[in-house]
């Protein structure tokens, strides 16, 4: 993805990827800021711990992304990251990141880990398998993969303005 | 069929199917939201993961979670002899369905691989989490559940009165607290929701109770009027929320509201609070002499 292209996104827009994108979860995120992982340059992350058998993906709907908010700024600076995909949304340093440097959060279909599994075409490599199955870093060949821009480059966040709303309705003090 | 066999069957179904009555909740929330919206677009995406799961045998969510095991044991079958063939047939399920490897442990980091957790000793088994109860029945009962991590990350456990939230040892107060987890849950463990509280009881009654309350049918009724009410008032409430289907907006956050009271110490007031996310894993197995039911 380009800097342009995900500039012009915003939030509400319903996409379809194409293309490689990368696991990464709790594990991971630790191991990406240690070291140099060159081919996530510019790349796309997908908080997923997926179901693999036979090098095959059998289900890989998205991970809770509010843990991995510790990590996202460092992340999406060090690797100029162009999405994150997930579930629930990040915190506002990330949407600072993400304005910052050009980045948008993409909500996958939570608990939709067969249909998603039915948009992944191949495995392409495995790194860090020694996390174990749901930690390993694995780079993806997706096709039309269905999310929703949910936290976009200008700043604008649905989940932001559902926390405001909530609040009043819930009668919760925020 | 024998008991492992059957346990089996009763991990797969559990983990590729989902039961009629949460089916039937959210194509009924789905109805509610018009075409073209985000929670329209999120509920029937959900509904075709089903479909699918269904289909072609494979788990809805790729976080098969923590087996949780409820066994109605008959008086004369060994407890201990149950849990080996539980432990047996978790490890057959977890190759073979397959499910997702969720044992790990604390101090090592280390995931086991086949969902069976244990010390040492190899005594003291903690995943799968087993229940048991004796009952008179010559069957056996079991109702497993899987229980995701994102669902249940966002359960929570209050004391009243609490100073916070401005509530007092009543049903107001009570109300404050369910309504704090949902607005702290926000979309984070995958609503629509099923929400189970227990209020009362000691803080390990509590957790294991409220639990509970996510085996109960969405169309059930409580026999408590009190509380039949309270369920139905704080669904609607929850439901205007408006954090909707994956926290992106829409009319359905809730699908139920279970609630569970038990006598507290004069000292004590506890809530706790379990969430089960829309693809909820509950599945039954009737047991008896070779002949296995499923529902």
């Amino acid at each position: 993805m380009e800097e342009k292209q995900v500039r012009e996104l915003k939030i509400g827009d319903k996409v379809e990827l194409s293309g490689i994108i990368f696991t990464a979860r709790d594990k991971a995120h630790l191991y990406l800021l240690e070291s140099r992982f060159q081919k996530l340059e510019n790349g796309i992350i997908y908080h997923c711990g997926p179901i693999v058998k036979d090098n095959k993906v059998v289900s890989a709907g998205p991970t809770t992304s509010e843990r991995l908010s510790l990590y996202a700024p460092d992340i999406i600076k060090k690797y100029r990251i162009k999405a994150i995909i997930g579930k629930g949304g990040m915190d506002n340093n990330t949407l600072k990141a993400m304005k910052e440097h050009g980045c948008v959060y993409l909500a996958a279909i939570g608990g939709a880990g067969a249909l998603i599994a039915s948009k992944i075409k191949s495995i392409k490599n495995i790194y860090k398998k020694e996390f174990g199955m749901p930690e390993a870093i694995y780079e993806l060949e997706v096709e039309n993969m269905p999310a929703i821009v949910a936290m976009d480059s200008k700043g604008n966040s649905i989940y932001e303005n559902i926390l405001k709303h909530s609040g009043k309705k819930l009668s919760v003090k925020q | 069929m024998n008991l492992q066999q059957a346990i089996i069957e009763l991990y797969r179904r559990a983990s590729t199917s989902i039961p009629e009555d949460v089916e039937n909740s959210l194509e009924i929330s789905l109805k509610k939201e018009k075409d073209g919206s985000l929670a329209n677009y999120s509920l029937s995406n959900m509904i075709k993961n089903i479909e699918l799961s269904r289909d072609k045998s494979l788990p809805m969510c790729q976080d098969t979670g923590t087996p949780i095991f409820y066994i109605k044991v008959p008086i004369g079958i060994s407890n201990k002899s149950l849990a080996q063939t539980v432990i047996n047939a978790t490890r057959t399920a977890t190759k073979e369905i397959p499910l997702r490897p969720n044992a790990v442990d604390v101090l090592s980091e280390k995931n086991t691989g086949d969902n069976i957790g244990f010390n040492d000793d190899k005594r003291d088994i903690h995943q799968p989490l087993i229940y048991f109860e004796q009952w008179d029945n010559d069957c056996i009962r079991i109702d497993l559940m899987l229980k995701g991590g994102g669902s249940e990350n966002i359960g929570m456990t209050y004391k009243l009165p609490n100073k916070e939230l401005k509530a007092d040892r009543d049903i107001e107060g009570i109300k404050k607290c369910i309504l704090d987890a949902v607005f702290k849950a926000q979309g984070k463990g995958c609503p629509p929701y099923i929400i189970g509280a227990a209020i009362g009881g000691s803080k390990d009654q509590l957790a294991i109770e409220s639990k509970k309350q996510l085996l109960r049918r969405i169309d059930d009724i409580n026999e408590d009027k009190t509380l039949a009410k309270l369920e139905h008032e704080l669904r609607n409430k929850i439901n205007a929320s408006g954090i909707g289907p994956l926290g992106l907006g829409g009319k359905t956050t809730a699908l139920a509201v279970k609630i569970k009271s038990m006598h507290r110490h004069p000292a004590s007031f506890f809530i706790d609070i379990s969430f089960m996310c829309w693809a909820c894993r509950r599945y039954s197995l009737i047991y008896n002499k070779g002949e296995a039911i499923f529902s």
